[in-house]
């Protein structure tokens, strides 16, 4: 089976957000692979162990990005690949989903994994707009995969319900919290993973018209969420309290 | 001079951290209050391939010199220092004999096993009458046909209880002192060889020390690890050889601690200002800081005059005392920046505090290291 893995570098999900000049400051800020990224690399080693074949991960980033397909090849990834796009200006989902969209064009596949969103701009749009782009049926927040041959039966999470569906590969699935306990990189993985092949193209290497995928988005503002204010202790007679937080619900907090 | 790490190294020591961070701190206070590190973190460190750090790679190991060891330990310093030992005794003097003086068909047998923590090794030399002194033994080998029949009893052997691969040092010819010692590998399934009662101790919860008891143990000719009567220098190489180690986990051990005191001393507030304002305090945050730089320049200069193949073992002992010595005065600051709250079992500085102690005493005491210092120092100087 021929499966690929789209994979994010993200911010450590323990960092604080910083606001500098109207941008997210990286400064000092330690990367991941965007965890639900890293459940979809779990999954497709998984697979890849049960039916064979190989995992290749894919990232649209930077040069910096590197370190994140390094820890998935430690993980057992077979192969990498790096689309640098670190000269690309404006960049939003639809640009990412498109110079993916030019990468797959050539290549052969059963399966593409990918996170059900990026725990920073948490859009879960690349998945999806990449499926329509390359023709496939796409099944989003998956909590299980099981492949039979041609067939995939998923279970997907529906806000806490479950839906099971079937579907025929080859198949684009994205990662909802739940699919597996991802591993930890070996040490013996890791001196491993240096040997394995990293490859790295460039954006304009690749079959694209850059008007095409000029991002179709533009960030207004960015601004950290206001800071909770204390909360407010009820006292007194219980029907007294229900009807002040009736009342403070209706008039201050505007939610009913 | 490049002081940088290679990349490689530094990509195992993050993963180190992240598995560390995640994982074995989060039971770090079940681990002392159990007195067990929890089956998970065992399979997971297994997974991981922690247990084969110091094994060649051919054998399943990692196959890295003694500087990318001493970054990898430093990282496993920085948590609960029972989980550490339990890593650090079974990578360093529990594997290091059969890596460096055994024959090729011994580290076949064995080494593999050990790498991926199927099988766990011990090293077993101290005695109840031979500790500093340690080539007092008592246990006996005798040779009866291709067997060595093993009599008599060690104590305090860290990893007694979890270990399926000892290293043995025993008597074979007791008219010859320390040049009648000679080492063996003992299996845990071998007739005559128990464990006997296992130690309550101050600290390193989680790790196990206990008393090994051999009444006429067989162990066959091919388990002399080396040649015979030579089990007296093994047993110095193989100490010598895990010092660099030691130091590296306790300059962890120390980083951790300033790591705990720096975030403390800026949110805990008296007199109106953050702790770090009081000059009392952050002349002993700064005494830290110094003692901690110092360590590790010394740690991995050493380390790296290992992997040139130099010989170390003035500095090795040097750098045993000073890890250890260093270490206990950053748990004592560290407490004391940490006041009340440095005392109280909930909290890690009291557990750093008596762990600490240890380090001062096992592979060779403080003043053992200054004896062995001395003496090298006056080969140079006659």
């Amino acid at each position: 089976m021929d499966i690929y893995v789209l994979l994010k570098r993200t911010f450590d999900t323990e960092e604080k957000i910083v606001i500098n000049e109207g941008k997210v400051s990286d400064e000092g800020v330690d990367f991941i692979i965007n965890p639900y990224d890293e459940f979809a690399v779990e999954e497709a080693i998984l697979l890849r162990d049960k039916h064979g074949g190989e995992v290749t991960v894919v990232s649209v980033g930077s040069e910096e990005t590197e370190k994140e397909l390094r820890t998935a090849l430690a993980m057992g990834a077979d192969k990498a690949v790096l689309i640098n796009c670190e000269d690309l200006e404006a960049q939003d989902q639809h640009t990412t989903a498109s110079i993916l969209a030019a990468f797959f064009q050539d290549k052969d596949y059963d399966l593409i994994l990918g996170g059900n969103v990026s725990n920073d701009n948490s859009t879960g749009q690349v998945g999806p707009r990449l499926a329509e782009q390359l023709g496939l049926p796409y099944v989003t927040m998956i909590t299980n995969i099981e492949v039979d041959g041609n067939t995939a039966t998923l279970k997907r999470d529906v806000e806490g319900d479950t839906e099971v569906i079937e579907a025929t590969l080859p198949l684009l699935v994205t990662a909802q919290q739940g699919l597996n306990e991802p591993r930890y990189p070996s040490l013996p993985g890791i001196m491993k993973a240096k040997r394995k092949p990293l490859e790295e193209i460039d954006y304009d290497d690749l079959d694209i018209d850059e008007d095409e995928i000029e991002a179709k988005t533009e960030t207004i503002t960015t601004f950290l969420p206001p800071e909770k204010g204390a909360g407010k202790i009820l006292d007194g007679e219980l029907e007294v309290q229900v009807k002040e937080l009736v009342s403070n619900l209706h008039q201050e907090a505007k939610i009913l | 001079m490049d002081f940088r790490l290679d990349e490689e190294i530094e990509f195992l020591k993050t993963n180190i951290r992240n598995f560390v961070n995640n994982e074995v701190e989060k039971v770090a206070m079940q681990i002392e209050k159990e007195d067990k590190i929890p089956e998970r973190i065992i399979e997971l460190s297994k997974e991981m391939g922690l247990f084969g750090l110091s094994i060649p790679e051919e054998y399943g190991g990692l196959g890295i010199g003694m500087v990318g060891k001493c970054a990898l330990y430093e990282e496993l310093g920085k948590t609960h220092n029972g989980y550490t030992t339990l890593i650090g005794a079974h990578t360093g003097i529990g594997t290091v004999g059969i890596v460096e003086l055994g024959n090729e068909e011994q580290k076949q047998k064995y080494l593999p096993d050990m790498a991926s923590g199927n099988k766990i090794g011990a090293f077993a030399l101290t005695e109840p009458e031979a500790g500093s002194n340690a080539s007092n033994l008592k246990t006996t080998a005798v040779k009866r046909g291709d067997t060595y029949i093993l009599n008599g009893t060690k104590h305090y052997i860290t990893n007694a209880i979890e270990a399926d691969v000892f290293t043995v040092m025993a008597v074979t010819d007791p008219s010859k002192g320390a040049k009648g010692i000679t080492s063996f590998i003992v299996e845990k399934s071998f007739p005559g060889f128990q464990v006997g009662a296992v130690e309550e101790k101050m600290g390193l919860k989680g790790s196990h020390s206990a008393e090994l008891i051999f009444e006429d143990c067989e162990v066959p000719e091919e388990n002399v690890l080396g040649e015979v009567g030579k089990g007296y220098m093994n047993a110095l190489k193989i100490l010598a050889n895990g010092r660099a180690g030691l130091a590296a986990r306790n300059l962890g051990s120390c980083q951790k601690l300033l790591d705990m005191c720096m975030e403390y001393v800026q949110e805990r507030v008296q007199f109106g200002v953050p702790i770090i304002e009081h000059q009392a305090v952050a002349h002993m945050v700064a005494e830290i800081g110094v003692e901690i730089e110092a360590l590790r320049s010394f740690t991995y200069r050493i380390a790296w005059k290992v992997d040139q193949g130099e010989k170390v073992i003035k500095e090795a002992a040097m750098l045993k005392l000073y890890g250890s010595e260093v270490y206990n005065r950053v748990a004592d600051k560290a407490l004391q920046v940490h006041g009340g709250v440095g005392y109280i079992s909930d909290y890690p500085i009291e557990r750093y505090y008596r762990d600490a102690r240890i380090t001062r005493i096992y592979e060779g005491t403080s003043e053992i290291q200054k004896n062995i210092i001395a003496s090298q120092l006056r080969k140079e100087y006659s």
